[in-house]
């Protein structure tokens, strides 16, 4: 069963060869054997996974069922989940349950999915590695040396790994797009907007936005169905109608303008990720697509802008988490000052603090202007290239990760070579644009990303791009040895 | 030396919304601790901020009210401190961008004198919480239901130069936020709050001195005494070689004075950035108009019209217009008498006074406004004296009916009646040859004496004008 893709087994659900129960309880087992290894899940409520396959049946049955009633699924544990913790991957939260379910957790449950729990990631999103997790880092399904990404790497080695059909991610430098590349997947960060972040715990608020990570375009476009559309309860959702994502799927893709820019295939580029790159580059040629070169001159800037916003957004986001109200509380507290000071340095770990620190830094007085001003209007600039690049393109192109999964720990000591693991992902989120990873040709057996990236809300185009690429090629279809 | 007292106010005030300026949460005041405050209030993970409409359309009639700006796009901001009533360690308030721009405001002084006090800006923001330091046996209380709640800063220009200015001004805001009906302006409750920057100068100087700021003054009374007291420790501060510190200062009320709460090097950094979680608020030219369709006739309009309608002089004229059921009841009374100036002095004079006496609103004034104009018609149409009156005027708040019954069943008619003045006259000057022979003798002075005896015998009721004139005559010609 964990072999199909939700289109699949909604159509065996559909025609009762097994019930979701079933699937639930194979997908809980698989869990129960692989993650202790993986460790690709934070909390596993097989319970209330149960129950709700429960009432899946009952909807097959009856014949009410929705396109995703009865697939068993996870949401990234940065998704408020009433009932069940949600812990942000942070000691901070370890306790920490929510009195209500996020809008895309809502939505996910109204389409019928079944939760199978929660994934582990980098602590509060901060991370490329998934090493900075309070619950221990996350293997590669494909290497168990390896790091599988971040920081939505939990939910992109379960997929991975067939512990669950498809799962929640949040994407605000590369978080889906990273851990989809490097453990072979399909995982797409919609427009700014686009979904809700209406119970998704911010990291930066202005770059945050949730996607769905899955085995295939086919089956991103069902989740992104159900999560997308306007949420009064968030001022930033926008209200444009969500499109019909799986008919749009099988557009012809002859005429299609792709623009690769020179600055993504450039140093720093692994010479045999690029050479991946490229194949799947000719493939497109030959469904008919014209690939031009292009250029996004500003895109050096965007390591150092991203981490001048993120972190100063962060700083104020995180300063909720004080130990007054709920969260973490040190140990009898001498007086406030102490209270304050030992919850969050017990509470936080180092990759939090620093940005803390570093956010805390670019908003003072005297540095305001210099750094956060500056930054606002480069990320103005960046979105600029991408507005100019795409009156002569329709998608650009190029990797998601400049090399394939690193093995944990080589990057733990030195941040900004962590940082460099997402350059060519975080100028989507600085002009709020979607993108997209698709798995390509793997190098050494570690799976490549072929990045696609639209303009506003042509989230439709990237599913019909990848999809088109999904059905010529089976470099998606690969699963790594021990998960078969 | 001769010193200048240099004074600006930044004024809290809640706006009268049903909910809270980014949540659901009612806003109402005096609820259990912690029971009118959601998710969003106590800044749960996750959670985001929704604009109240509300707020924004009773920020923007109070910009009309005051002549300012209306911003098209003004933005919120991020004010970042730790505190514990604080929930999300940051208030979401306007700081570059505020909703609303300069506008004026005039305040009466005691003399009369009109004098404009420019606002500089007011801005939308959410209150914090509140802590709780009794009952709690050395740990201390948080009460969320405060926080959220919608507030309207208002802050002046330093233009007031004395604490009397300030008290002037802050109750001419007072009076204008309830008079348009965007706050209940409850200080008990701390829906008006005033901070108060007091600094002092060299009389002639150009440059301000080194200011002190006093916050959370929730009385008028307090208010001045805060000032009156700040002003003369700078005084004494300078003249003694000393130098003033810029700081934070609180009043204390029960001492009478201020005191340090926290120096300019203590100060938080509150590291301001646009809000990401809101984006920017667009005010058009229909939303103006929503919100200033029913804008009531403005304090200083009013009191302009009643001076010049009712030919009243500038200080009745400010107090009459104090609020805006006080200034109905006035223009009531002065319609229904039609003796305006009559109806301003009862009203500002015995009115007013028993109304303080019994500490009771306009609104719940036993004497009504008919029964009032009533009274005073029977002035005007000399049915009784101005003295009199006191009399019927007393009966009337204590509920004897209208002027005319009292009038009636207490037998204060006036006795306008020639003759019967006449004998009473008679018989007073037959009694008493010796005051007769001194009058006569050029001891004006005397005279008062008849009148006091014939209006002690006319129990008051006699006509004061007939006697004068008839006392004149018979004495004189005798």
């Amino acid at each position: 069963m964990h072999e199909q893709t939700i289109l699949a087994l909604a159509e065996d659900l559909r025609a009762r060869r097994y019930s979701s129960v079933e699937l639930t309880r194979h997908y809980l087992e698989r869990i129960a054997r692989l993650n202790p290894d993986l460790n690709a899940f934070i909390t596993v409520a097989a319970e209330p996974a149960l129950a709700a396959a429960g009432r899946a049946d009952a909807a097959l049955a009856a014949g009410t069922a929705e396109p995703l009633t009865g697939i068993p699924i996870a949401h990234k544990d940065i998704f408020c989940t009433r009932g069940l913790r949600t812990s942000c991957g942070s000691r901070m939260l370890d306790t920490f349950i929510a009195p209500y379910d996020a809008t895309v957790v809502e939505r996910l449950a109204t389409a019928g999915a079944v939760v199978l729990g929660k994934t582990n990631m980098d602590e509060f999103a901060m991370g490329s590695s998934n090493e900075t997790s309070w619950y221990g880092p996350v293997r590669n399904p494909w290497d168990h040396t390896r790091v599988p990404g971040g920081s939505s790497g939990g939910s992109a080695a379960a997929i991975a790994a067939r512990l669950c059909a498809a799962a929640t991610g949040t994407d605000t430098g590369g978080s889906i797009r990273q851990p989809a590349a490097l453990c072979g997947i399909t995982g797409i960060k919609p427009t700014y907007g686009r979904c809700s972040r209406w119970g998704m715990i911010a990291f930066a608020s202005s770059l945050d936005q949730a996607g769905p990570m899955a085995r295939s375009a086919a089956d991103a476009a069902l989740l992104l169905q159900a999560m997308a559309g306007f949420d009064p309860r968030d001022s930033t959702s926008i209200d444009t109608p969500v499109p019909d994502y799986t008919a749009g799927l099988n557009q012809d893709l002859a005429g299609l303008r792709i623009g690769l820019p020179k600055e993504y295939f450039g140093d720093g580029l692994d010479a045999r990720t690029a050479a991946s790159i490229d194949g799947a580059i000719r493939e497109y040629e030959q469904l008919g697509a014209r690939v031009s070169e292009i250029s996004l001159p500003n895109s050096p800037l965007s390591v150092p802008v991203y981490y001048v916003v993120a972190p100063a957004e962060c700083s104020s986001n995180l300063a909720r988490f004080d130990g007054v109200r709920y969260g973490h509380r040190c140990q009898s507290p001498a007086d406030l000052e102490d209270l304050y000071q030992r919850s969050r340095a017990e509470g936080f770990g180092p990759e939090v603090q620093r940005r803390i620190m570093i956010g805390t830094y670019v908003l003072s007085a005297g540095y305001y202007d210099a750094y956060y001003l500056k930054a606002q209007k480069i990320r103005h600039l960046i979105a600029d290239d991408f507005k100019r690049a795409f009156t002569r393109v329709d998608v650009i192109m190029g990797p998601s990760s400049p090399t394939t999964a690193f093995p944990i720990g080589a990057k733990r000591d030195d941040p900004v070579a962590m940082y460099l693991s997402d350059i060519y992902t975080i100028a989507a989120n600085l002009a709020g644009l979607p993108g997209m990873s698709i798995p390509v040709a793997p190098v050494d057996g570690l799976p490549v990303g072929l990045q696609i990236i639209g303009n506003y809300f042509e989230e439709g185009r990237l599913l019909n791009v990848a999809h088109r690429l999904q059905q010529e090629t089976h470099w998606h279809c690969a699963v790594p040895t021990g998960c078969a | 030396m001769q010193w200048e007292t240099v004074i600006g106010l930044e004024i809290h005030t809640q706006l009268a919304t049903q909910s809270k300026i980014f949540s659901g949460a009612p806003t109402r005041f005096g609820a259990e601790p912690n029971t009118q405050a959601c998710a969003i209030d106590l800044g749960l993970p996750g959670v985001l901020p929704v604009l109240n409409a509300e707020a924004v359309r009773l920020a923007v009639r109070f910009g009309k009210a005051i002549s300012a700006e209306v911003a098209e796009r003004s933005v919120f901001a991020r004010k970042n401190y730790f505190y514990p009533d604080l929930p999300k360690g940051y208030q979401i308030s306007q700081y570059e961008f505020p909703i609303v721009g300069e506008g004026r405001v005039e305040i009466v002084l005691d003399d009369g004198t009109v004098k404009e006090i420019g606002v500089t800006r007011a801005h939308l923001e959410e209150d914090a919480g509140k802590s709780l330091h009794e009952d709690f046996h050395g740990l201390t209380g948080i009460d969320l239901n405060r926080a959220g709640t919608p507030l309207l800063e208002i802050v002046s220009e330093p233009d007031m130069r004395s604490p009397q200015e300030a008290v002037a001004y802050a109750r001419k805001v007072h009076q204008i936020v309830r008079w348009i009906g965007i706050s209940d302006g409850n200080m008990q409750e701390g829906s008006f709050r005033v901070d108060a920057n007091v600094s002092v100068r060299p009389l002639g100087t150009a440059t301000f001195g080194t200011r002190a700021e006093i916050k959370n003054i929730n009385s008028f009374r307090f208010l001045e005494r805060a000032i009156q007291f700040e002003v003369e420790r700078q005084i004494d501060l300078l003249e003694a070689g000393g130098r003033v510190v810029q700081e934070t200062r609180l009043y204390d009320p029960d001492r009478d004075e201020t005191r340090t709460m926290r120096t300019k090097e203590e100060a938080n950094d509150y590291r301001y950035f646009p809000d990401p979680d809101l984006l920017p608020v667009e005010v058009d030219a229909a939303l103006i108009a929503a919100a200033t369709t029913d804008l009531p006739e403005l304090p200083d309009a009013m009191r302009e019209r009643f001076r010049e309608d009712y030919g009243i002089g500038e200080y009745d004229a400010n107090l009459l217009t104090a609020s805006r059921d006080l200034a109905g009841y006035f223009e009531t009374v002065a319609r229904t008498s039609a003796a305006p100036k009559l109806a301003a002095n009862w009203i500002s004079g015995e009115l007013a006074a028993a109304l303080n006496k019994a500490g009771l609103e306009i609104t719940a004034s036993p004497v009504t406004a008919s029964q009032l104009a009533g009274m005073i018609q029977r002035i005007t149409d000399g049915t009784i004296s101005g003295k009199i009156a006191k009399q019927v005027f007393e009966s009337l708040w204590n509920g004897g009916g209208d002027a005319d019954t009292v009038i009636a069943t207490q037998g204060l008619r006036q006795i306008t009646d020639t003759g019967a003045i006449e004998t009473l006259i008679d018989t007073i000057i037959a009694a008493n040859p010796g005051q007769v022979e001194q009058y006569r003798a050029g001891k004006d002075k005397v005279f008062g004496f008849f009148v006091g005896q014939v209006m002690k015998q006319s129990q008051g009721k006699a006509n004061p004008q007939q006697v004068n004139d008839l006392l004149k005559q018979k004495l004189a010609g005798g």
